[in-house]
Parts: structure tokens; C-alpha cells; sequence
């Protein structure tokens, strides 16, 4: 008999070309994903150095970062531009799939990947940008890499990786109304820390993950590099064949069959080891919001921020006082009843049609607060079409939410989409660094259904006391 | 790539934890296919400069002698967050070649050793303690990084060990072109794939029923 395995290690081994000493592996790349911040650089310098694109079929490209998502793309800054026009040029050239702006298949990459069945169980999967992670939702070992390793990959289909540890953290437990995989995800990194993965592949799993809709699993594996760890998975079963069948880069017929056959050996084996185990009982969990400048600076909604005189180290005190400050926020305070002036729904972590379902559902009927500028990004062309269709978008513009072209957008505040020096949003991207929504922007991250309850009270506030009643 | 052997210098101490690859360089400075040797000055943006755009003088970076250094001493978790490369060469452009902390976001360790800079990771206390040093000497003693003998010297002249995988120290020492390697076991990679084709064809074929 073999010894029981976990699911990384059963991908892993599969991958592996070369064993070069020291835990580190020649790995082969199953899927490659470029975009078009680093996605061009990269084809330009495998080209400067006269080598071909090793595998072209299983390289696919999108448009995402540097895209305006004004409606007609309308702003998009001219470094932008030249960006995307040289994306287009040298995918033509390698014969690598583009999926452009207005045809379906464009969004956000992490986005894009699993709707269009790019991404698979088993897969190893990387692009050029850190949520890569968020791939593992269906079961592929996906991860971000840096520009270099970009080059590496589209020369030789491989790449140099060092084996990491193993986590697994067992969500257990039927979530409250309200709060959703965002919530949970947010919740695990104030308890572990945004160091608390660091080195490791972590697989998610327990009844609360078992009975999570496949997109929810994106959002918590999105979340992965958020506490440090650059691999986040979550074994397949019957929900991920369902979402995958029919996609148009899924297998199909036979093959599917004979797919969907071999994935069902990859979940850990019972008894397998891991490095690190969490358990988080998630029926104590509120719907969370983050305080701070790090993900890990979060709170139940019905919290309050901390307290820096209750802090007996000096270093952590200073640097939760920074924090306050940057947020202009005072310690010991409730977090709900925050005045904001934004409220962005989209990212790569909560674009997904059931993001916008869910935050609809909230709007539908209401208005937007006369303070808060409020806007909706569909995560992919197929996402905003798909809602456009159930009448999400008329649900949205009514309320008062500006309705646009997908993209990253105002997570990363390219092509000016952001807030002004001390504006304050509520967010349901992924990152709350100080400066990430523009210099000096206040971001505070939560679900679709808490940013949307922002939206209409102009302030911070519990979404449970709006879903009541209805 | 320029390759890192032996380095004695300016050491500053820039201790505040998680500090991201967002602080580091800002997306609107970075966006371009052109924008390597351009980044450098907008490095810590948001630590370095006023709002009005002036040296803000509680920067390390900004004060003597820290503005001549050319090793960074960094809190935990220093470059999580954004596999931007462009930090990295924010860094190098500012004249840092070797950066000593006790934890860096992971994807932002590789891009240092791609790009000719040494991340050296030591226990937390040890990396305090270099800081320590480096302050009581208001920053003039100098650390020594040394990637042959994988060893810090700290200003007071203690010496301190740190490891490095064999293949990043040798790549680092050599200036080796990693693709220009790998290439050599092509043969390697395409028998590989060859077998993995008969496993699992739904990988090689995407999208197709047969
Ligand atoms: S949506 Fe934000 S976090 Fe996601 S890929 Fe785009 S910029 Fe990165």
C-alpha cells in the first residue's frame, strides 16, 4: 500500500519533471495565463532572445489591469494602450488565444480561467500576478509568479518551484445568514495573521467548504495569498464537474468522461498529514470588515477597532496606532457607522455572478446613499452579459450604482479609476494597503452584500439588519 | 543579470512589518513595457515623499548616511501582496543589492534572486539585533553580506550564518541565464510530455473531445 497522500502532493508528484536537489523541482505548466501588465514584457523578451513560445496552445491571454472600465473603455491612460497593443501583436504572432476587449472570454484573469474551463482539476496552472491562487477553487494547483519566471514559462512550459508545506484549514459548521465565503476567508486571516500561510500550499476543506458553491470556493482560495500562502486548493466533487462541464476550453464527450474519472482521485487521502492544521468553527463568525492597511486588520461588523493602549508590545502598539491613523479612525470605536464615500463591487475576488446576485439582493428597491459614489464591475464579459440578461444591471443603475465594462479597475486604481486622498470605500477587492485605491485612499474590504449595504446607509453597516424583513 | 558575491556597506533599517509591493512601487508608476530604469525614484512612495510631493525627512531612505546604502534591513513580511516586478527594480534602482529580513512574501523573494538581489533571511531577533547595531552607529557601520560564505558581518564584527539553496546561491554567484539552462533538457521536458499526453490528453488538447 502507498502512503496516504494529500491533493497537493498528488499534483505535485505529477508535475514533476526533475527532482534539482534542495525540494526544488523541474515542474511542468499545464496552463498559462498572460495578461497585460507583464503578459507583453514577457513575449517581448523571449523574442529579443530569439527563442519560441514553447507551447502556444496552452498559453491563453486576456485584458484585464491597465483597461479603462468606463463604459466604451473610454480613459484608458496611452501606456495602456500601448500595453494591450502589444499583447495583441505578439499573441498573433505566437499563436497564443487573446480573448479582447468586448468579446466573451475578456475579464479578469482569475476570473476568466475557471468560467471558461481553462482551469481544471489537476492542472497546474500559473500567470504573472499573485491571486493566481484563486484557481485552486476548483481544484488546480494555480500560483502567481513574478516577470522573470513569465519568460521561463513560455519558453519551456516549466518552471522552477520549491516544494512547499502543507496546510489544511477545516471550515466547520453551517455560516449564519450574512455571512459568506468572503467573510470566512477574512476571518481565517485576522486569526493566522497575513504571514500565517507563508511557505505553505493550504487546502481548504470541512463541511462548510463541502457545502460551498463553486464560486464561493474561488473567493476563499482568492484570499490565499492574503495570508502569505502562494497556493490555495479545495478538493473537486460533483459541484466543480458541474460547474466545468460544457465550458468551451473544458474536455468534452469522451474525454470528459475520461477527465472527470481521473479527478476523482485527487482529493488528500484520508489519513494524510499536514504540516499545519487550523480548525475555524464558523457558526461563531459575523460579518466581517477590515479596519486597517492589512487584511489581517479585520473585525466582526459589530466590533470595534482596537484598542492601542490595551497593546503591552510597543511595536505592535506603533504599528496598529499607523494604521488608525492612516485610516483616521480611532481606536476603541465601533467599526459600523463609518461614513464612506465609495463603495466598489468587483475584483477578482467578488465579480462573479453570484456577487452580484447577492449584492442585488440587497439594492433591489433602495437607493444608493447621496454621499457614496458606488460602482459595479463585472468580474468578465460573460459575467456582465450573463447579469445583464437576469436584469442585474437595471437592479444596480436604479439604486444609483454606476454599471461597468469588466476589468481590475479600482482594486488596483489603474487609469485613475480611484479615490481621492482620503476618501473612504468600502471594497469588495482583496487588498486594503495603504495607497492601493490611491495615494492616501482609506479601503476598507468586505463582502458583496456588506459593500452594497454601505452603498445605501453611506456609512459601515451590518448587512444583517437589511436582509431582516425581507 | 549581474551576479552577487561580497558586499560591504551602508545598511538601513527599515523595520515596519508587511510592508507590500503596493508601498513599494505604485501601479501608476509602473505600467508600460518600458518602464525598467525608470522606477526607482518613485520607490516607497507613500514613505518617501510629503503629499506636496517634497523628501519626507522621517524616511530612512531620505537621511544620511541610510540615502547611500546599499542593503535594506526590513521588517516581517517584507514585499508581500503584488507579484509586481517592478518592485524589485524599484529597489535596485535606489542602489539596495541585498535586503536582510526575517520573512518575504514569497513571490517577491524569487523575483530578487531573477534580478541580481540577495535576500538574506534571518531570525527575527538576529535581524533586530543588526538593526540595533546599525542605529548605535547612527547608521556609518558598515554590514557585510557575503553569498561565498554565506555569512552576515554585523557592524560590531559578530558573525552570522544564513543558507540559501544551492541552486539560487550558484545562479547568484554566476549570473547564470536560467531559460538558457533549462533549454539544455528540452529532450528531458518533451518526454515528459509525451508521457503525460497518454494520462491526461484533455490537458494537451483544451477544449476537445477526442
Ligand atoms: S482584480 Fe485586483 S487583485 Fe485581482 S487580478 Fe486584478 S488587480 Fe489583481
Amino acid at each position: 500500500m502507498t502512503a496516504p497522500q494529500t491533493m497537493f502532493a498528488k499534483i505535485w508528484n505529477s508535475h514533476v519533471i526533475a527532482e534539482i536537489g534542495d525540494g526544488t523541482a523541474l515542474i511542468h505548466v499545464d496552463r498559462h495565463i498572460l495578461h497585460d501588465l507583464g503578459g507583453s514584457r514577457a513575449l517581448l523578451d523571449v523574442k529579443e532572445r530569439k527563442l519560441a513560445v514553447h507551447d502556444p496552445e496552452l498559453t491563453f491571454a486576456t485584458i484585464d489591469h491597465t483597461v479603462s472600465s468606463a463604459p466604451g473603455r473610454k480613459g484608458t491612460i496611452p501606456s495602456g494602450i500601448e500595453l494591450m497593443k502589444a499583447l495583441r501583436t505578439e499573441t498573433a504572432a505566437a499563436g497564443i488565444r487573446l480573448f479582447d476587449i468586448d468579446q466573451p472570454g475578456q475579464g479578469i484573469v482569475h476570473v476568466v480561467g475557471p468560467e471558461l474551463g481553462i482551469t481544471l482539476p489537476g492542472a497546474l496552472l500559473v500567470c504573472g500576478d499573485s491571486h493566481t491562487c484563486t484557481h485552486g477553487g476548483v481544484g488546480a494547483l494555480a500560483f502567481g509568479v513574478g516577470w522573470s519566471e513569465l519568460a521561463h514559462v513560455i519558453a519551456t512550459q516549466t518552471l522552477y518551484q520549491r516544494r512547499p508545506r502543507t496546510m489544511r484549514v477545516l471550515f466547520e459548521g453551517r455560516p449564519a445568514p450574512g455571512v459568506t465565503p468572503k467573510d470566512l476567508i477574512l476571518a481565517l486571516i485576522g486569526t493566522v495573521g497575513t504571514d500565517g500561510g507563508t511557505g505553505y500550499a493550504v487546502e481548504y476543506a470541512g463541511s462548510a467548504i463541502r457545502d460551498m458553491s463553486v464560486e464561493g470556493r474561488l473567493t476563499v482560495c482568492n484570499l490565499s495569498v492574503e495570508l502569505g500562502a502562494k497556493m490555495g486548493l479545495i478538493a473537486p466533487d460533483e459541484k466543480t464537474y458541474a460547474y466545468l462541464e460544457g465550458r468551451p476550453y473544458s474536455p468534452k464527450g469522451a474525454m470528459w468522461l475520461r477527465a472527470v474519472d481521473a479527478w476523482r482521485a485527487l482529493p488528500s487521502d484520508d489519513d494524510a498529514a499536514f504540516d499545519r492544521e487550523v480548525v475555524i468553527d464558523v457558526t461563531k463568525i459575523a460579518p466581517q470588515i477590515t479596519w486597517g492597511t492589512s487584511p489581517e486588520h479585520v473585525v466582526a461588523v459589530d466590533g470595534r477597532t482596537p484598542d492601542p493602549a490595551a497593546i503591552a508590545d510597543p511595536d505592535r502598539r506603533k504599528a496598529v496606532q499607523n494604521a488608525l491613523d492612516y485610516m483616521g479612525l480611532a481606536g476603541n470605536a465601533p467599526i459600523a457607522g463609518t461614513p464612506v464615500d465609495w463603495v466598489f463591487i468587483g475584483s477578482c475576488t467578488n465579480s462573479r455572478l453570484s456577487d452580484l446576485q447577492a449584492a442585488a439582493a440587497i439594492v433591489r428597491g433602495r437607493k444608493v446613499a447621496s454621499r457614496v459614489r458606488a460602482w459595479v464591475v463585472p468580474g468578465s464579459e460573460n459575467v456582465k452579459r450573463d447579469a445583464e440578461a437576469e436584469g442585474l444591471d437595471r437592479v444596480f443603475v436604479e439604486a444609483g450604482f454606476e454599471w461597468r465594462e469588466p476589468g481590475c479597475s479600482m482594486c488596483l486604481a489603474s487609469n485613475g479609476e480611484q479615490l481621492a486622498p482620503g476618501q473612504r470605500s468600502v471594497s469588495t477587492s482583496n487588498r486594503n494597503f495603504v495607497g492601493r485605491q490611491g495615494p492616501r485612499a482609506r479601503t476598507h474590504l468586505a463582502s458583496p452584500a456588506m459593500a452594497a449595504a454601505a452603498a445605501i446607509a453611506g456609512a459601515i453597516t451590518d448587512v444583517r439588519a437589511l436582509e431582516d424583513g425581507r | 543579470m549581474k551576479g552577487f558575491t561580497r558586499l560591504s556597506a551602508i545598511a538601513a533599517p527599515l523595520m515596519r512589518a508587511n510592508i507590500d509591493t503596493d508601498i513599494v512601487i505604485p501601479i501608476s508608476r509602473m505600467i508600460g513595457n518600458s518602464v525598467r530604469g525608470t522606477v526607482g525614484k518613485w520607490a516607497f512612495t507613500a514613505l518617501r515623499y510629503r503629499p506636496d510631493g517634497s523628501e519626507n525627512p522621517e524616511f530612512v531612505l531620505n537621511r544620511a548616511p541610510y540615502r547611500d546604502a546599499e542593503i535594506l534591513i526590513t521588517g516581517p513580511n517584507f514585499g508581500c501582496g503584488s507579484s509586481r516586478e517592478p518592485a524589485v527594480w524599484a529597489i535596485q534602482e535606489m542602489g539596495i543589492k541585498a535586503i536582510i529580513g526575517s520573512g518575504f512574501g514569497d513571490i517577491f523573494y524569487n523575483n530578487c534572486f531573477q534580478n541580481g538581489v540577495l535576500p538574506v533571511v534571518l531570525d527575527p531577533q538576529t535581524v533586530q539585533a543588526i538593526a540595533e547595531e546599525v542605529e548605535e552607529t547612527q547608521g556609518t557601520g558598515k554590514v557585510t553580506v557575503d553569498l561565498e560564505a554565506c555569512q552576515v558581518v554585523t557592524p560590531s564584527g559578530r558573525t552570522v550564518k544564513f543558507t540559501v539553496e544551492p541552486r539560487r546561491r550558484t545562479g547568484l554567484l554566476e549570473g547564470l541565464d536560467e531559460i538558457g539552462a533549462t533549454l539544455r533538457r528540452d529532450t528531458e521536458i518533451r518526454a515528459f510530455q509525451q508521457r503525460d499526453r497518454e494520462e491526461r490528453p484533455w490537458i494537451y488538447r483544451p477544449g476537445s473531445d477526442s
